[in-house]
């Protein structure tokens, strides 16, 4: 069974000022599921809904976000929950940390400024574990450090001693510390350079391929996806349009929004022409209807203007939101 | 060639911060003896590339004539920039030289319309008396970047996408009809969908306008298909420069080969090279003090030579790197 599986969600933020509702439909509609040991990789441009589909499958859902529709639902190894019904006392207790982890993109709002790092492993182990015996907890954190080739004086250092790849990858070994089923990884790499991207990616992936657990790599950059996902789903607008294994993404693309994403990749050694698309993402509180690609989409049909496409499974594992595919043109 | 055959000349410039009190404080050689020329009558794009803390950005500000060389001169059309003083040679300076900056949210401000500083541009930089004149001029502008008049007309920055915004930030830069555009990270907070239509714009206003592009980024797969020329930086220091195919399709200095390397390309096929692991090196303050060549620390291929005197410039396969492992082998 799916370590994760998520049906029909649909996610949107209500708010009201002076008497103006407004609705934002950030998830619409998103169905996936994470098997056990894979990285899937979770690709789209910025407000495309990436990081609301992630707050709902961590668990951090607060107004004015509501979930509207669907279900989250996890099978850890011994135990199952329900995302969406959880307490929160139990979700802090047996669930974060130990089953869910999560790695942000800006690792010096995760580690304490005044304090040193070993501090905020300690943190982490009297609020989701319980205090044990703090002799043996230190021990652990230095096995497990050193396991992933940092220094061991790292954890006598403040975070701004660190550059930010280590900042990095010290958020990567917190987050790994209690052999999580599940790491959430929302733009790991986004703001360090490339030589350093490579080594915290390199490490990401060491750690997975070790503990056998499930990796969500939430990344704008489909080039950092090619090299470590194993499958990725590209979403467009608050839904997922395509998602298929890493190489028939890359090499057989079926919905006219990915194919135009791989097709624009500029590459170093190719300097053939790169087309750009017209127009803009839409705006979440006024998206057109149907399918929310057809403004910008060079073979747009007129069902596509009125009818929101179905998700299609094809052969490979390649599953496609587009009316093209039902209409057996490509 | 004389000086004045080149739109911009800059001369062994270099900037030193100071870093901390008088007395206990360390000095950061943020730019090191950098020198490269752009050609006044071809125009071409080229490409400052380098990680955070290569000093991308302090040379930029030294182009911009924001800030004062500790040593060394930057000449623009023949005309040391440390000369310009006056208002009226300032403007006169930056009618030609134009910034486009990172974040386009950042660049408008969100109180007010983006077509503003459209017309405050044409007005102070006078291209136009008034705004009814100016109109024609900024109509103009927004045409060569795809837009028009219309589509920005009463709107704020918020009300545009990214990509759209940073084109009127183009638009806003080429008003005053420059010479020489100077694009810092003019595509990182752009989405993937837009990033190719504003560097297509950079191509086609070198091929149609004849505006020069000093193109400052670290991203090495755009800088390869937009650039003539590319020189990469490694903390402070020009390691290697020369044309874009030859630098980035053979590089020679140890550093640009990590750096290629480094760069995930999209292709899943080669990802067991890219997983390959390297060496990450030690913090940025020690780098920039290290004496002899500054990527010795982290260097495959590094020797003693290295660890004690800086390289000097070698000319070799048709382009400049401070390297020796080359040294005995230069072209004429």
């Amino acid at each position: 069974m799916a370590l994760l599986s998520v049906q029909n969600l649909r996610a949107y933020y209500r708010t009201e000022v002076y008497g103006i509702s407004r609705i934002v439909r950030a998830v619409d509609g998103v169905s996936l599921e994470l098997q056990r040991n894979e990285i899937y990789g979770l690709a789209g441009e910025s407000s495309c809904g990436k990081t609301t589909l992630i707050k709902v499958i961590s668990g951090t859902i607060k107004p004015p976000l509501r979930v509207e529709e669907g279900k989250v639902h996890y099978q850890f190894g011994s135990f199952e929950i329900d995302m969406l019904h959880i307490s929160p006392e139990d979700l802090r207790r047996n669930v974060r940390w130990k089953e869910i982890s999560y790695i942000m993109q800006g690792s010096m709002s995760v580690l304490n400024p005044v304090r040193r790092v070993i501090t905020t492993f300690y943190d982490i182990v009297t609020t989701h574990q319980g205090y044990t015996d703090r002799k043996a907890f230190l021990g652990q954190v230095r096995a497990h450090i050193s396991k992933l080739g940092l220094p061991p004086d790292v954890l006598n250092l403040y975070p701004h001693q660190l550059s930010g790849g280590m900042r990095q990858r010290v958020a990567i070994a917190l987050a790994t510390i209690f052999q999580p089923s599940l790491i959430i990884a929302d733009e790991p790499t986004t703001a360090l350079d490339v030589v350093v991207q490579r080594g915290v990616l390199q490490m990401l992936k060491e750690i997975q391929a070790e503990s056998n657990n499930t990796v969500l790599l939430v990344t704008h950059d489909l080039a950092v996806h090619a090299n470590v996902a194993d499958r990725v789903a590209i979403m467009y607008a608050g839904r997922i349009v395509e998602e298929a294994p890493t190489s028939l993404i890359f090499n057989a693309p079926r919905h006219p929004y990915t194919q135009h994403l791989i097709r624009s990749l500029p590459m170093i050694g190719d300097r053939s022409s790169r087309a750009s698309l017209p127009g803009a993402p839409p705006n979440l509180a006024n998206p057109p209807g149907g399918c929310r690609f057809h403004p910008r989409c060079p073979h747009v049909m007129d069902i596509c203007r009125v009818e929101v496409p179905e998700m299609m499974t094809l052969p490979g594992n390649q599953r496609v939101a587009c009316h093209l595919l039902a209409e057996g043109r490509r | 060639m004389s000086t004045y055959d080149k739109l911009l000349d800059v001369q062994r410039v270099t900037a030193v911060f100071h870093i901390g009190s008088i007395i206990g404080g360390t000095r950061l050689v943020a730019v090191n003896d950098v020198s490269f020329s752009l050609d006044r009558t071809r125009p071409e794009i080229f490409t400052l590339a380098g990680e955070s803390g290569s000093g991308k950005t302090t040379l930029a500000r030294l182009l911009l004539h924001d800030l004062e060389p500790t040593s060394g001169a930057v000449i623009f059309e023949g005309r040391d920039l440390a000369t310009i003083k006056s208002r009226k040679d300032t403007l006169e300076f930056m009618k030609k030289v134009q910034p486009v900056f990172q974040n386009p949210f950042e660049t408008f401000s969100p109180l007010r319309r983006v077509e503003d500083y459209l017309y405050d541009t044409a007005i102070n930089f006078g291209r136009a008396k008034n705004r009814r004149m100016a109109s024609v001029v900024v109509d103009e502008a927004l045409h060569l970047v795809g837009l028009s008049l219309e589509e920005v007309t009463r709107r704020y920055p918020h009300e545009l996408s990214g990509g759209q915004l940073q084109r009127v930030s183009v638009a806003r830069a080429l008003i005053p009809q420059p010479r020489l555009l100077l694009a810092d990270e003019p595509v990182s907070m752009v989405d993937a969908s837009l990033r190719m239509a504003i560097v297509n714009l950079f191509r086609k206003l070198r091929d149609e306008q004849q505006v020069s592009v000093i193109y400052i980024t670290h991203d090495l797969a755009t800088a390869y298909y937009i650039s003539d020329r590319i020189a990469i930086m490694l903390r402070g220091l020009v390691v290697e420069s020369g044309p874009v195919n030859e630098v980035l399709d053979r590089p020679l200095h140890p550093y640009t080969q990590v750096l290629k390397e480094s760069v995930p390309e999209p292709v899943p096929e080669q990802r067991a090279q890219w997983i390959r692991p390297i060496d990450l090196g030690t913090t940025e303050v020690k780098e920039y003090a290290r004496i002899g060549c500054k990527f010795a620390g982290r260097c495959p291929r590094v020797m003693d030579i290295c660890r004690q005197t800086n390289p000097p410039d070698i000319h070799v396969e048709g382009r400049i790197v401070k390297c020796y492992l080359y040294q005995g082998q230069e072209s004429s």
